[in-house]
């Protein structure tokens, strides 16, 4: 029996004949939640947000609710501002796409009731440039909710203004990183800018606290407001509230986005059950579970994580990787993360010399070059991998490879570094005879 | 500098002004867009538009051409009138992008290294190897100039360099 998907947020993406036009939206209950979201007071909102415990959905998994309560209107003067993050480039994670293509309005009220809650009057969509048929779908249901007020001055009599506009970006993953979006945003080039100060809720866009959000967090908001924050808090489990899209790709019969409670499901049945196994029949050989920055996991590894039994004790457990739940807790606890939602999967026959030459390149290329660690080190792991690869090497290039990147990580003013590092790290930790065996493999020949 | 720009077509002035109405505390938060806009319409940066859209925002050239040299969509020369973007990442990859990608080369003729736009011979068709595309769960994935496909193997890259044909 394969386990059924919770569709909270594609509940109506893929439906036949839902179209992502206003009058469909309103016909499937749109907008009604920021009916009744303007009659609410905004601090009631941001506490059912946070009663919710939603978490964000873009990467790094922290709580909305905090990052909300780091703006606090009692002791703010300045304007606050909030970035939608539609740029959508972790390898692996292609959730928001289907968003915005078959659901932009639900994005549009879950990010007008944020605004709201937040006393947000100016926000924008940061989305990525490769994206134009996204963009042209946003600015299409941006007029549509213009025209019927839920969007402008005085929204439905309430008092409240609010603009929202697209920003599309050029071709850079580091325009994700909320602090190189934000740059970006203003014209800059987009250098992530060093925390602290510059936390985004202090001194975000132009200098002013920001909230930056993920576009599934965004629209789960919606949700959270709609059923309330307790009700919401009983998806899924404590700590790992609500639904998740889970982008799968790689060796598996079928690839595809599926959207469960968070932690309703095991990896295994995740692959096996709900994707069809592992293609061909063959066996699997490794997974990288949040997007290509999260560190890989081995099938036939042992993992012990910490969790809470029955009696509510803790408890020290040990799964194998097709047993691990899909939250964001048990992947931090087995060492790597929930991160994007991107599960990509590789079977028995991938060389993981070669996966990892792949991934490098990607990073080698997107490095912004700000710190010299990530700009010096990217390109030299890139060119260690190549050169491993291709079998030119001794095996002390595998432990060059892996001081490269410990020295990145760390040591730079954004994550990208970590994100750079963890891949190579993670892949020789559980795989490095195969690196080794390269070279071994040329010193013999 | 700004005069000695050819007269640029009254829409476009229109479009500029409606983009740079987006951005109500700084004027500068319009040079992406100001660029994309030019871009679409005139196919790529020329030295004209880095000054134009600089004195248009009140900046100097330097603050335009930074972004050119950064952002990898931006172009400051012409493409083939295809732009065939194929994704090079590792979901992808794992689905044969880059068989896809040589497939590409082999039709259309360009020649040249992984990274960064190649052209055709007879100059109609550009071909790039792209980082991820979001779309990885229907590998290999394409793009020509806006429009998306999935799934893209030998058959499929035949059909496409053939509808360009037509
Ligand atoms: C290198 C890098 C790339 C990132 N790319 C994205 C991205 O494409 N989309 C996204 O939503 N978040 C991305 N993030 C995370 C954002 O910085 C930020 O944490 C997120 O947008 C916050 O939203 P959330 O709390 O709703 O998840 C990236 C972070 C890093 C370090
Ligand atoms: S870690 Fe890398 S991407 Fe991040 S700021 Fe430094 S150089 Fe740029
Ligand atoms: S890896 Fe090709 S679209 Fe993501």
């Amino acid at each position: 029996m394969p386990i059924a998907e919770r569709r909270l947020i594609l509940k109506y993406a893929d439906q036949p004949g839902y179209t992502p036009d206003i009058e469909c939206y309103l016909k499937h209950g749109g907008y009604s939640v920021l009916k009744k979201a303007l009659a609410t007071e905004p601090a009631t909102l941001k506490d059912e947000v946070k009663k919710s415990q939603l978490r964000g959905r873009g990467g790094a998994g922290f709580s909305c609710g905090l990052k909300w309560s780091f703006i606090d209107p009692a002791k703010n003067t300045k304007p606050v501002y909030l970035i939608c993050n539609a740029d959508e480039s972790e390898p692996g994670t292609f959730k928001d796409r289907q968003i915005i293509h078959k659901d932009p309005h639900q994005l549009l009220e879950g990010m007008i009731i944020s605004c709201f809650a937040n006393n947000v009057h100016l926000a924008y969509i940061y989305i990525r440039g490769e994206f134009p048929t996204g963009a042209k779908i946003l600015e299409q249901a941006l007029a549509e909710a213009r025209a019927k007020n839920f969007l402008g001055k005085n929204i439905l009599g309430s008092g409240y203004d609010l603009d929202i506009f697209i920003h599309r970006g050029a071709g850079a993953y580091i325009c994700g990183e909320e602090t190189g979006l934000i740059e970006s945003l203003e014209g800059k080039r987009p250098y992530p800018r060093i925390k602290p100060p510059y936390f985004p809720a202090v001194l975000g866009l132009y200098m002013c606290p920001t909230i930056v959000n993920n576009v599934e967090t965004l629209c789960n908001v919606k949700h959270v407001i709609e059923m309330g924050g307790e009700a919401y808090a009983k998806i899924g489990k404590p700590n790992n509230t609500g639904t998740r899209i889970l982008c799968v790709s790689g060796d598996v019969e079928r690839p595809g986005y599926y959207e469960f409670e968070v932690g309703g499901l095991t990896l295994g049945q995740l692959i096996h059950e709900v994707c069809g196994g592992v293609k061909g029949g063959r066996k699997l050989k490794a997974v990288i579970p949040g997007g290509s920055s999260s560190k890989v996991l081995r099938a036939d590894k042992r993992f012990k994580i910490k969790a809470k039994n029955a009696a509510g004790e803790m408890e020290e457990k040990e799964l194998g990787l097709e047993d691990i739940p899909l939250d964001f807790d048990s992947l931090a606890a087995v060492g790597s993360m929930a991160g994007s939602g991107g599960v990509i999967v590789m079977d028995e026959t991938r060389d993981m010399v070669e996966v990892l030459a792949n991934i490098s390149e990607f990073y080698a290329h997107e490095s912004c070059g700000q710190c010299t660690p990530c700009r010096e080190g990217v390109l030299w792991m890139k060119k260690l991998l190549h050169r491993i690869n291709a079998g030119h090497c001794t095996t002390a290039d595998v432990g060059v490879l892996n001081s490269v990147a410990d020295n990145i990580a760390g040591r730079t003013i954004c994550a990208f570094g970590e994100a750079a590092s963890w891949p190579v790290q993670s892949f020789l930790a559980n795989f490095r005879p195969d690196f080794e065996a390269r070279a071994e493999k040329v010193r013999a020949a | 500098m700004i005069e000695s720009v050819p007269a640029l077509p009254q829409d476009f002035l229109a479009q500029v002004d409606e983009t740079v109405s987006h951005y109500p505390v700084s004027k500068r938060s319009a040079a992406l867009p100001l660029l994309h806009l030019w871009q679409e319409r005139f196919g790529f940066i020329s030295q004209e538009a880095i000054d134009w859209i600089a004195a248009r925002l009140e900046l100097q050239p330097i603050h335009i051409l930074e972004l050119v040299t950064f952002y990898p969509m931006f172009r400051q020369r012409p493409f083939g009138k295809f732009h065939i973007r194929v994704c090079r990442t590792l979901s992808c990859a794992l689905g044969g992008s880059y068989q896809t990608f040589a497939h590409f080369k082999k039709l259309t003729g360009a020649t040249g290294d992984e990274h960064g736009p190649i052209d055709s011979p007879d100059g109609r068709f550009t071909v790039e190897f792209v980082e991820c595309l979001a779309s990885c769960g229907t590998p290999p994935v394409v793009m020509i100039n806006n429009d998306f496909y999935e799934k893209v193997d030998a058959n499929k890259v035949e059909e496409l360099v053939r509808r360009c044909g037509e």
